[in-house]
């Protein structure tokens, strides 16, 4: 069968630096005008493109690249992906509203906790197998979730409300209704996430994820300290988590625990399942496509859960690997061999 | 706080085990399917959900019951609960087979991906609990009363309701039955066979196809039971009540280490003594946290559960 992700990744394979500068370059550049290219036939029924473009679409990007190191580079699954983009969202209401720190200066702090707390998550639940690890860290993300609902820090059920915009950086002014400029922030922590992914992957971090995910028991009797990369995966994807919360607060100026809830989690776990676990651009196109559908097909505004749904159902029995699988890295290893 | 949890100890034990045989079978359609599979039903609280709506139309379309009616008494009493009951069982015994035909058969073929069934268990369950909320205008439902909830009598002060009895005392029987079934009959042998090596069961005959279609369904069958006795004891259901029970017995099959059925027993009646003990120490908001704190300690100091696992190992 015609493999669009081995094409792709044939193509790159055979560039030479200079060519390969310039597919970046121009990727790049698409990224940064997307606001510009779109026009108002892309408005969906709730939003504008722009605004459609800052969230769901960039947030579910930025989130599916942090969850895409969990599940897809190492295997784990994770079921509660949501805390911490609550605790990073949390971060961001609490400190901005009760202390005069700015949205730059919470980033890292937001950034730290949900590192922190994925670290005192992923040390008793890391040392379980896959079906335990979904089911206890999507009681983590349930129990930030009715923490949240029930202390009075964080305004239960009411959420806390006037949440500072950044303030303006290299001359651009920050309000509620810049959506462009939004954009751009998240496109920056998109591309140093995109970074950070590559540069891991192909080090040493990236070979003991590949080798947890394919088979754990070999990869430890090979020397792989698998529980010490099995945290680092976590805590990573975490950060990620934190960071896009932290913005995600800033943006919307009003957070309440019904913005944290399981389906988030479930959303981005589709966005990578679907576009094709452990493979950054599958996993982008995933989540371009399952934050934009379900808002531009809100006019069977009801049911477009149930559709989500079925979406997930049929692609699972059509295409298990997703639309674009990860390269097939096993075909090189056997080009020694006779074949 | 302690005083009142004192003064009622006896009615919250008695109101725990009740709440806990539900939790045991509902842990029973978790326990099955993991026990064959070796994956979690994530699909199992919308199984358990369509099992209480069964409950809700048969009482209120069938045997034309309102909210208002008068509380039912002697034969016909029984004959309406029975009917009930049986149907529960079988609306969420034949979905959880459609779940299994949909959700798990071709990934099982395929075997590739081991998140896939997953995935698509997901998928279905979102289906199944969207289509019931379009169905119900997001709103709960009220299940019309049939029965009196009348009390028996006293017993260390306790209070002991006669819905509570019944749970207890049908709950106890069809665990025994399904039990029984497992250890005595060919089809429960079947199903042992395949839990315990899933290539030599098929090597010696047995059709794996066949047993795991079985499996889901006498799953589903039990968490239908057990939806049938949750909408007796709260008289309300909807669209969204499968989640906080279904991880609930989840917990409590883990607890008494998931893929043994006995464990399935005990580990129900612990979680549901706990449960309501810590809703009354703790507020009923905090309910759901002590679960998952009691699953993450399980957890963590005995990942096989208190029985442990059927399978061995807890790390694949």
């Amino acid at each position: 069968m015609f493999n669009l992700r081995d094409y792709g990744s044939n193509i790159w394979d055979n560039s030479g630096r200079l060519k390969r500068m310039l597919i970046v370059l121009v990727a790049i550049a698409l990224a940064i005008s997307a606001p510009f290219l779109g026009g108002t036939w892309l408005n969906t029924p709730i939003a504008s493109y722009e605004s459609v473009l800052v969230f769901p679409i960039a947030m579910y990007v930025l989130m599916a690249l942090g969850l895409n190191i969990v599940i897809g580079k190492s295997g784990l699954l994770d079921l509660g992906y949501v805390a911490f983009f609550a605790i990073g969202a949390y971060t961001m209401g609490f400190l901005g509203t009760t202390t005069s720190l700015n949205t730059w200066e919470i980033l890292p702090i937001g950034i730290g906790l949900a590192m922190l707390s994925g670290l005192i998550l992923g040390i008793p639940a890391l040392k379980l197998r896959g079906d335990y690890l979904a089911i206890i860290t999507l009681g983590f993300g349930e129990i930030v979730r009715i923490v949240a609902l029930n202390s009075s820090k964080t305004g239960g059920a009411n959420g806390i409300q006037d949440i500072p915009t950044p303030p303006s950086i290299f001359g651009i002014y920050y309000s509620f209704d810049s959506h462009r400029y939004f954009y751009w922030t998240m496109l920056v922590l998109i591309l140093v996430t995109i970074w950070m992914i590559r540069r891991l992957s192909i080090r040493r971090a990236g070979r003991a994820w590949e080798s947890i995910r394919q088979d754990e028991d070999a990869a430890e009797l090979m020397g792989v300290a698998t529980f010490k990369y099995k945290i680092w995966a976590f805590v990573l994807g975490a950060s990620v988590g934190g960071g896009a919360g932290v913005i995600y607060a800033s943006k919307t100026l009003f957070i309440s625990p019904d913005n944290f809830t399981l389906q988030v989690s479930i959303t981005i776990l589709a966005c990578v399942v679907f576009g094709g676990m452990g493979n950054i651009w599958g996993v982008i196109l995933g989540a371009i496509v399952l934050g934009y559908l379900p808002d531009r097909i809100r006019f069977i505004s009801e049911a477009r859960l149930l559709v989500f749904g079925l979406a997930l159902v049929f692609m699972m029995n059509l295409r298990p690997d997703g639309i674009l699988p990860r390269k097939k890295r096993e075909k090189l290893l056997v080009v020694g061999d006779k074949k | 706080m302690f005083n009142s949890f004192i003064d009622q100890f006896w009615t919250l034990t008695f109101s725990g085990i009740a709440l806990g045989f539900i939790y045991v079978l509902i842990a029973l359609g978790y326990t099955l399917v993991y026990g064959v599979l070796r994956m979690i039903n994530f699909a199992n609280s919308e199984i358990f959900m369509y099992g209480t709506f069964a409950t809700v139309v048969v009482t209120r379309d069938l045997f034309n019951y309102s909210q208002q009616s008068d509380p039912e008494t002697g034969a016909k009493l029984w004959l309406v609960l029975l009917v009930c009951l049986i149907a529960s069982m079988l609306t969420s015994g034949l979905v959880a087979v459609f779940v299994e035909f949909v959700a798990y058969r071709r990934q099982r073929a395929k075997g590739t991906n081991r998140l896939a069934p997953l995935i698509s268990a997901i998928g279905i369950s979102i289906v199944l609990s969207e289509s019931m909320r379009l169905l119900t205008d997001s709103r709960p439902v009220g299940s019309p009363r049939v029965m009196e909830k009348s009390s028996l009598g006293n017993f260390f002060g306790a209070n002991i309701r006669l819905d509570n009895v019944i749970i207890i005392i049908a709950g106890a029987v069809i665990y025994f039955a399904l039990n029984t079934f497992v250890k005595r009959s060919r089809l429960g042998k079947g199903i042992r066979a395949v839990s315990m090596n899933e290539e030599t069961a098929t090597l010696m005959g047995v059709n794996l196809n066949g047993i795991i279609s079985i499996t889901f369904l006498f799953g589903g069958l039990m968490t239908g039971a057990a939806s049938f006795f949750y909408t007796l004891k709260y008289e309300n259901t909807g669209f969204n009540i499968g989640f906080s029970l279904g991880i609930a017995a989840f917990t409590a099959a883990v607890l008494g280490g998931i893929g043994n059925i006995k464990g399935a027993f005990y580990g129900g009646l612990v979680l549901g003594l706990l449960e309501t003990y810590a809703a009354s120490i703790l507020g009923t908001q905090w309910k759901s946290v002590t679960v998952f704190v009691i699953l993450v300690l399980v957890l963590y100091f005995r990942p096989n559960g208190i029985l442990g696992e059927a399978l061995q190992k807890t790390r694949a």
